[in-house]
């Protein structure tokens, strides 16, 4: 790594200044940057009600809030984690920032949408927040009917206008990256020259813009229902609360997809960097992304095993709950086989990266274990549950997010951070996560139920470790927070390749210029060429 | 190290190539061609989102429907279908008036042209609205708006309930619809006013048209599903 002393002059940081430059920027990097302070936002309010939750569930009894109040925590948590965190954080913030750059292009092809996504976004969480601070809401972020529509007393029309909202701002996230990759790469850079990040943004776009509308149409139709008295869900109007179902996780099944496939895209990244090898079967990941988008929109069925659906309805959900495997499973195999005989160099986003295969495997395994309809009835709206999914979305989503969040830090910033500290950080995220969830694995299987204040005095032991892994994961998310902002101005100055790595943003300064690109580059091979060049076959 | 990253002849200080460009063209894009391709792709993208948009609803009616036949079709009964019938011929001249004025843009025909086809395409949405409401008001007349006012005189209350649940909840995010699309219709008009679109720009009022056929499209099939299915029956 040479030695640098000196930013470069002119800089999509330094070129305009002020409130207003910032408020009303089109640059894809500032609106990232607007992305990354409000999810952070978002993701401190989640954690304080994931807090909340853990204290409470320290004792069996209701004694530190009574249940109505631990209700609407587990809800607020959910649907803040959920809509307002998981789902922009990669793509709004990571992607929105490198995907042009990626793809060779000076920004993405719709600029003011892109302004306009973050407002939509900041306007819908506007909407939630105030729900969560005149009452709450009680209804778990499912919204299932006909509870939400005809008995809850809490401010389920606010929070779902929220999440209505904040639903068009993906789909316009999605809608850009989708014409971004077609419309907007560098002379040369084919569909397979593409970096996988972009390939996993790609698919992970098209569920965006397939699936958030349904979600949209259904939360209205609530709103309405609960409102108006429109017979929709609600039996004792005429409704199918099963319909309900149906509707919600036809989006918010595929929706899992939406926040992981954007972390195994990092993954792919982060993995060639630190192995120092062209990832293994390049075009095997790449179309697993899209059989991931694809088989994932017929899947959602598996989430009604219990819920009346017809036996063969859900015999057809389980054998394709099952196909889904497949494709993660080929790109767990495949980031092996890369690091396999890799030139592996530990620094911190790697350590994220090891985290996120070793977490996501045992969160996609278990799913498997939901997947079949007789297990899940006895592991269903358990711990189990909520372990199997804490596993893909904090194990494999949020170690992802911060991998990549470490990982192109240097390029944002222009500076590194104390990678000391965020090696520790990395392994206090990765016990404290482990503490916390693995022993609900247990307490679920043994049938503690989930969404109760109070459990059967048996379970306490394992409460009381996942509330004190709770507090070591929160401490693993503190400190990364305090070194990146201590790095703004503190650190020593990146350079624009300081890891060694390949890809079209490393060959421009750190932090990149405005226009990304002095000259547009014209790209002759895949832009991520550890490797002495060999083409072979369409990759 | 193999430099796969060749450079693109020299630009000028704003990146640009050094023909002429054109004033519309925005600095992230390399020429028209490309700013007209992402715009028209980003508009069926967007219409691919308002499909599972309204797909959600059909699902409900789909659903509802099988559910009570008999029910659905005594509510369809007391629907006007000489207004829907209207509204529909409303709708597809004004998709032709559309077309029109997207073929005056890109002949860079006069602006008389262009202000006049788009014009009459804002008129025909607005008559479509008028006639809307004015089979709203009847509904409200007639106390078949669902809620504590909704009175049923047929065999099957609570379906034909759930059937105008549906026909406005339906029709209505048809008519928002028709709302923003009359606005959009109004901004290009003023813009086809200005002078602002000629054979080598003419991508907003073709985008715009896009939109507009879709929303004619779900009308074209809320209207058999709402007024005719099962009318072989009666009348």
């Amino acid at each position: 790594m040479d030695t640098i002393t000196t930013a470069p002059t002119l800089n999509y940081l330094n070129s305009a200044h002020g409130l207003a430059s910032w408020l009303l920027t089109r640059d894809h990097k500032r609106i990232a940057l607007l992305y990354l302070v409000s999810v952070t936002a978002f993701f401190a309010i989640g954690g304080f009600f994931a807090m909340m939750i853990r204290l409470e569930l320290v004792t069996p009894a209701a004694d530190f809030v009574q249940p109505d109040t631990y209700n609407k925590l587990f809800t607020m948590h959910g649907v803040i984690m959920v809509f307002f965190f998981l789902i922009p954080s990669i793509p709004a913030v990571l992607g929105n920032f490198m995907l042009p750059i990626m793809v060779g292009a000076k920004d993405l092809a719709f600029p003011r949408i892109n302004l306009l996504s973050w407002y939509i976004y900041v306007l819908g969480g506007l909407f939630t927040l105030t729900a969560a601070v005149t009452g709450g809401v009680d209804t778990g972020w499912t919204f299932y009917a006909p509870y939400s529509t005809a008995s809850s007393n809490s401010h389920v029309i606010m929070a779902g206008v929220g999440v209505f909202i904040t639903g068009f701002s993906s789909i316009l996230t999605g809608l850009n990256f989708i014409v971004t990759v077609h419309r907007m790469r560098a002379p040369g850079l084919t569909w397979f020259r593409l970096p996988l990040f972009v390939w996993s943004h790609y698919a992970t776009s098209l569920i965006m813009i397939l699936g958030t509308p349904v979600i949209a149409i259904t939360v209205l139709l609530v709103a309405v229902e609960r409102g108006l008295h429109l017979g929709i869900f609600d039996p004792a109007l005429g409704g199918d609360p099963i319909l309900f179902q149906h509707l919600f996780w036809f989006y918010s099944h595929p929706a899992v997809y939406i926040m992981i496939l954007p972390a195994m895209g990092v993954t792919s990244e982060i993995v060639q960097a630190f192995a120092r090898k062209n990832i293994f079967g390049y075009a095997f990941v790449a179309f697993s992304s899209l059989a991931i988008a694809i088989i994932g929109f017929l899947v959602w069925g598996h989430h009604l095993f219990v819920s009346g659906q017809s036996t063969y309805a859900g015999l057809i959900f389980s054998i394709l709950s099952f196909l889904v495997a497949i494709p993660s499973a080929v790109k767990v195999f495949n980031w092996t086989a890369t690091i396999y005989k890799g030139a592996v160099s530990w620094d911190s986003p790697m350590l994220y990266a090891f985290g996120f295969v070793g977490l996501f495997t045992i969160g996609g395994l278990t799913g498997l274990f939901l997947a079949s309809m007789g297990l899940d009835v006895h592991v269903h709206d358990t711990y189990f549950i909520i372990a199997h999914f804490h596993y893909v979305m904090v194990g494999g989503a949020i170690m992802g997010y911060l991998g990549g969040l470490h990982y192109w830090w240097p390029k944002i910033t222009g500076r590194m951070y104390p990678e000391g500290w965020a090696k520790f950080a990395a392994l206090t995220v990765f016990v404290g996560f482990n503490l916390t969830f693995f022993p609900q694995f247990i307490v679920g299987y043994l049938g503690m139920p989930r969404r109760y204040a109070m459990y059967a005095p048996e379970f306490q032991v394992y409460n009381v470790m996942s509330s004190a892994g709770a507090s070591i994961l929160a401490v693993g998310y503190v400190i990364p927070l305090i070194y990146f902002i201590w790095s703004l101005k503190y650190a020593p100055l990146a350079g624009k390749d300081p890891w060694g790595a390949k890809g079209l943003e490393w060959e421009i300064p750190s932090p990149p210029p405005t226009e990304n690109f002095a000259v547009t580059p014209i790209v002759t091979e895949r832009t991520h060429q550890y490797a002495p060049s060999r083409e072979v076959g369409i990759a | 190290m193999p430099d796969g990253h060749a450079h693109a002849a020299p630009l000028d200080a704003h990146g640009h190539p050094h023909e002429p460009a054109h004033p519309k063209l925005q600095h992230h894009f390399d020429d028209m061609g490309q700013r007209a391709e992402a715009s028209t792709l980003g508009m069926w993208v967007f219409l691919v989102t308002e499909i599972l948009f309204f797909g959600g609803l059909f699902m409900c009616y789909l659903v509802y429907r099988w559910k009570s036949p008999s029910g659905f079709q005594e509510a369809s009964f007391e629907l006007n279908r000489v207004w829907g019938a209207t509204n529909t011929a409303v709708l597809i001249i004004s998709s032709l008036t559309m077309a029109l004025a997207v073929r005056a843009a890109q002949t860079s025909a006069k602006r008389g042209t262009q202000v006049f086809f788009l014009g009459l395409t804002m008129f025909f949405g607005l008559v479509f609205l008028g006639i809307k409401a004015i089979e709203y008001t009847d509904k409200f007349v007639h106390h078949h708006v669902p809620g504590p006012h909704f009175h049923w005189d047929g065999q099957y209350p609570k379906p034909a309930e759930q059937f105008y649940s549906l026909y406005f909840a339906m029709t209505g995010l048809h008519a928002v619809h028709m709302i923003v699309g009359v606005g959009i219709m109004a901004v290009i008009t003023w813009m086809a006013w200005r002078e602002t679109f000629d054979e080598d720009y003419y991508t907003p009022v073709e985008v715009a048209g896009l939109y507009w056929h879709f929303v004619d499209i779900v009308w074209i099939f809320l209207f058999p599903l709402l007024y005719l299915i099962g009318g072989h029956f009666k009348g």
